[in-house]
């Protein structure tokens, strides 16, 4: 029992899928096996750009096993246009060059052909046999390069665009746009003090442990099934279908078990490779992609640079704020950088502002969702200019937070205006806890220690699109069908959910992730809006549930059925009480009422109900030799709105937290002065292990959502958001250094202390 | 009618006003009836193939993004604005 008032949300039921997870039995793409299946490889851009002159496959066509080679010839040309894929906008025209390149390559890794054959390893020497003739080309890996007037020019036809408005001008910046409130110069002049400040950030891959996999099988009735990893079984098909131009009824994408996402796993990329290659050999074909093509290959998320202004009157409240925002989109537009603006400065009520973002493309790898996404290259910039102010004006950092939180009705500066949320209510629970209120002790063998604070912000998505479909078993337990792929526990929050709804216990519960043949249109799960979204869907598909067996029981009792009750699991006619059943009573007799109990309901809510704030505490102790920085304590706090499953809430911030202290301190793509990435491997891409972190603590914060019936926040993106600024606040702490560029790797934390001591 | 903040890379079809109001019932009328106000709004905000808002434009209503429907039912007291599209993780 829940101490919450509910009987099954806030408990901590085991997770249905555990059991086949922690066994090793669920299945995942790579464990696909079918007849006659066939293995497929990639061939892939040495180059960072260059125009493909001519592509010769018959050396790898003649090699013996190779059954098929595909280009990008054997794809239907795409129209330039956008599609609206859920949670993502992709440009099928991008999408399509981005699968199989045509014309260009426009980074090392981009993929050039495709090689079906009877088994692995031939196919990886056909790939060798593939003649392609480039002319090589200048590239530009650094947002702020290719911006430049002189720089090499990845699109011939991309001309800026701003909010729609195209201009004449061909350029890498695909895009401008700008958000302004009130009077930022008038701001400036009423502060007290005005700090100026740069920053940059690296390209982090979201580091998923479970690489991209793909099988297709392309049948004689121009039927295609795809078994893959995704974060979307609907946005996979979409995708198919605008890229492969099929008809929608023609293309089944049955999800498997994920092994992490993050927003990595929503675009395609074997997947149309894969379908390709089975329609030319008739065969089931598989590919999975290696480490180093996920990250060569894939989406990670951009590198950027952003400068921002902030001014406060020497008590404490924000006058106005500018801010500068270049991200890299890599190859093709549509980088983060419109969620970075939305999120940079919304923490915060400001009434001057000024918001200038461009989208950039780069010779690097189309850049993907990544976890909040755009958000926390945003927020360290801020954050960490707060820091100084408040140095500079004496002040809090977490009282100049709450002094000029954002609440209610406080306007962002891209215009909506906050409903209900938990910023002030997250940011006091930091200013109360325990960890803050604990000094940090003093090393005793010369290490540096320090502390730092830090706050962030994400919109949560609006819910969006989901479908449950449930059976009535007839012992009263329920299956469960829902099109929301599960990348982080989400099966026990929507089961919970629905047991909430109907009275029944999580456990009694079965839930199963269908192919898109089997239930109605979901919406990828991301942008924090699964457990929203899919448990508003739930709790609908609950009410309908009831209604109908309130109608079974009204049968049973020969009573109207709008004089029947349902309370605690109990079904009861008004006027007698003894006419009355548990649910399960009531499904055993479905038999005699009306046969099988079944309810379906599609949902799109009307609105998130606000975003997720945190604020996070860090220690950190500083190697004054080396640079190394541990993290000695940390502890998250966070808006949940109302944590279903608080486990998983706590799992979901403890996550977030690890990433965000990862792309803080280490992880990086490092690009030579070729355009080529040199660490694509994860012994050289330098991800955080349970060795580099502290046991996470977290505070869960619960301002009940008001545009949900159980109150549910998005919980799983923001705490990525905070961890890099608290990390650099706290690093300045131990060592007085202000590193304002990412990774703050040793090299660069020690070379800071060395500059301050020389 | 509805208040409508137009982003500043927008106010040239304003002739530089940041809000302006607009009657309409449905979100389809406001587009209609923003476009005979001020015409280019249309072309920078819509695409012509499938006659709903561009995928790269977000469109919110009251806080929630209104690109899904042009049904959605607008207010007296409605606040819309236009921004970047954005997709999450």
């Amino acid at each position: 029992m829940a101490t919450n008032g509910y009987n099954v949300i806030g408990t901590r039921p085991i997770r249905h899928d555990g059991a086949d997870k922690v066994t090793g039995r669920a299945i995942y793409g790579a464990d696909i096996q079918l007849t006659g299946l066939l293995y497929g490889a990639i061939l892939r851009s040495p180059h960072p750009h260059a125009r493909i002159i001519k592509i010769d496959t018959s050396r790898a066509e003649a090699l013996p096993g190779v059954k098929a080679v595909a280009t990008a010839e054997d794809l239907p040309q795409a129209a330039d246009k956008m599609a609206d894929l859920g949670e993502t906008i992709v440009n099928l025209r991008d999408a399509s060059n981005n699968v199989l390149a045509y014309g260009k390559v426009l980074y090392k890794g981009h993929a050039i052909a495709g090689v079906a054959a009877s088994n692995l390893h031939i196919a990886q020497e056909a790939l060798e046999l593939i003649d392609v003739e480039y002319e090589v080309l200048p590239h530009v890996t650094w947002v702020m390069d290719a911006m430049k007037e002189d720089a090499p020019i990845l699109h011939e036809d991309m001309k800026t665009t701003s909010l729609g408005e195209e201009t004449d001008k061909v350029s890498n910046i695909a895009n401008h746009f700008q958000h302004k409130i009130g009077d930022p110069d008038q701001g400036f002049a009423d502060a007290d003090v005005v700090v100026e400040r740069e920053f940059t950030t690296q390209t982090v891959h979201q580091g998923y442990i479970e690489p991209h996999n793909a099988t297709a099988m392309w049948n004689e009735e121009d039927q295609l099934t795809v078994w893959t990893s995704t974060q979307g079984a609907f946005a996979v098909r979409e995708q198919l279908t605008e890229i492969l131009k099929l008809p929608v009824s023609k293309v089944k994408v049955v999800p498997l078990e994920i092994g992490g996402g993050f927003g990595g796993k929503i675009s395609v990329y074997g997947d149309p490779v894969a379908a390709i290659l089975s329609k030319k050999t008739g065969h089931p074909v598989k590919i999975t992609m290696g480490r180093d093509e996920v990250f060569e290959g894939t989406g990670p998320t951009p590198a950027s640079y952003i400068k921002v202004k902030i001014g406060a009157t020497n008590d404490g409240k924000i006058t106005a704020a500018t801010t500068y925002m270049a991200y890299e989109a890599g190859a093709y537009p549509g980088s983060p950088v419109g969620a970075g603006a939305g999120c940079i400065f919304s923490p915060y009520d400001i009434a001057n502002a000024q918001i200038d973002g461009y989208d950039v493309c780069v010779n690097k790898p189309k850049t993907n969702a990544y976890r909040a996404p755009g958000a926390t290259n945003a927020a360290l910039a801020p954050e960490t200019v707060i820091d100084e102010i408040c140095e500079i004006i004496g002040m809090d950092p977490l009282e100049f937070r709450l002094k000029n939180a954002a609440k209610e009705g406080s306007r962002r500066v891209d215009g909506p205006v906050h409903p209900r949320i938990g910023c002030v209510e997250t940011t006091e629970a930091a200013k109360n806890s325990d960890h803050y209120n604990t000094a940090l002790e003093k090393s005793d063998n010369g290490m540096l220690r320090g502390r730092g604070v830090a706050s962030g912000y994400w919109f949560n998505f609006n819910g969006g699109k989901s479908a449950i479909s449930v059976s009535v078993n007839g012992d009263g337990t329920i299956n469960m069908l829902e099109g929301s792929t599960d990348i982080g526990g989400s099966r026990a929050s929507i089961s919970m959910q629905l047991a909430e709804t109907i009275g029944l216990k999580a456990t009694d519960i079965n839930p199963k992730i269908v192919d898109t043949d089997s239930i109605g249109y979901t919406d990828v799960t991301g942008g924090s809006r699964t457990t929203f979204g899919t448990g508003y869907a739930a709790h609908a598909t609950g009410q309908a549930l009831i209604h109908e067996m309130k109608a079974r029981a009204s049968k049973l009792w020969d009573v109207p059925a709008d004089a029947i009750d349902y309370t605690d699991g109990v079904f009861c006619y008004k006027d007698d009480k003894e006419k009355r059943g548990t649910f399960k009573e009531i499904a055993k007799q479905a038999g005699d009422t009306g046969g099988p109990i079944v309810a379906q309901v599609s949902t799109q809510p009307d609105g998130s109900g606000g975003g997720a704030f945190a604020t996070h505490i860090c220690d950190v102790e500083v190697d004054p030799e080396t640079g190394k920085v541990d993290v000695l304590r940390y502890t998250a706090v966070q808006d949940v709105g109302t944590a279903i499953h608080p486990s998983y809430v706590e799992g979901q911030i403890q996550g977030g937290v690890v990433q965000g202290i990862g792309w803080g301190l280490n992880e990086e793509y490092v690009y030579n002065d070729d355009g080529m990435m040199t660490n694509a491997s994860f012994l050289d891409y330098r991800m955080p292990t349970t060795l580099d972190t502290p046991m996470v603590e977290t505070i869960l914060v619960e301002v009940p959502n008001v545009a949900h019936p159980y109150g549910v926040r998005g919980v799983g993106e923001v705490p990525i958001v905070p961890p890099p600024a608290a990390l650099a606040n706290a690093i300045y702490a131990a060592t007085g250094q202000r590193i304002r560029d990412l990774p703050m790797s040793p090299p660069r934390v020690q070379a800071a202390i060395a500059k301050n001591a020389g | 009618m509805a208040t409508i903040y137009i982003p500043s890379l927008m106010r040239d079809l304003t002739d530089g006003q940041e809000i302006i109001l607009v009657d309409g019932k449905t979100m389809r009328q406001i587009m209609t009836n923003l476009e005979k106000a001020y015409p280019g709004f249309r072309k920078r905000l819509m695409d012509e193939d499938s006659n709903r808002i561009k995928p790269n434009i977000a469109v919110m209503l009251d806080g929630r993004n209104a690109n899904r429907s042009l049904l959605d039912k607008v207010m007296d007291a409605s606040e819309i604005h236009f921004l970047p599209a954005i997709s999450g993780g």
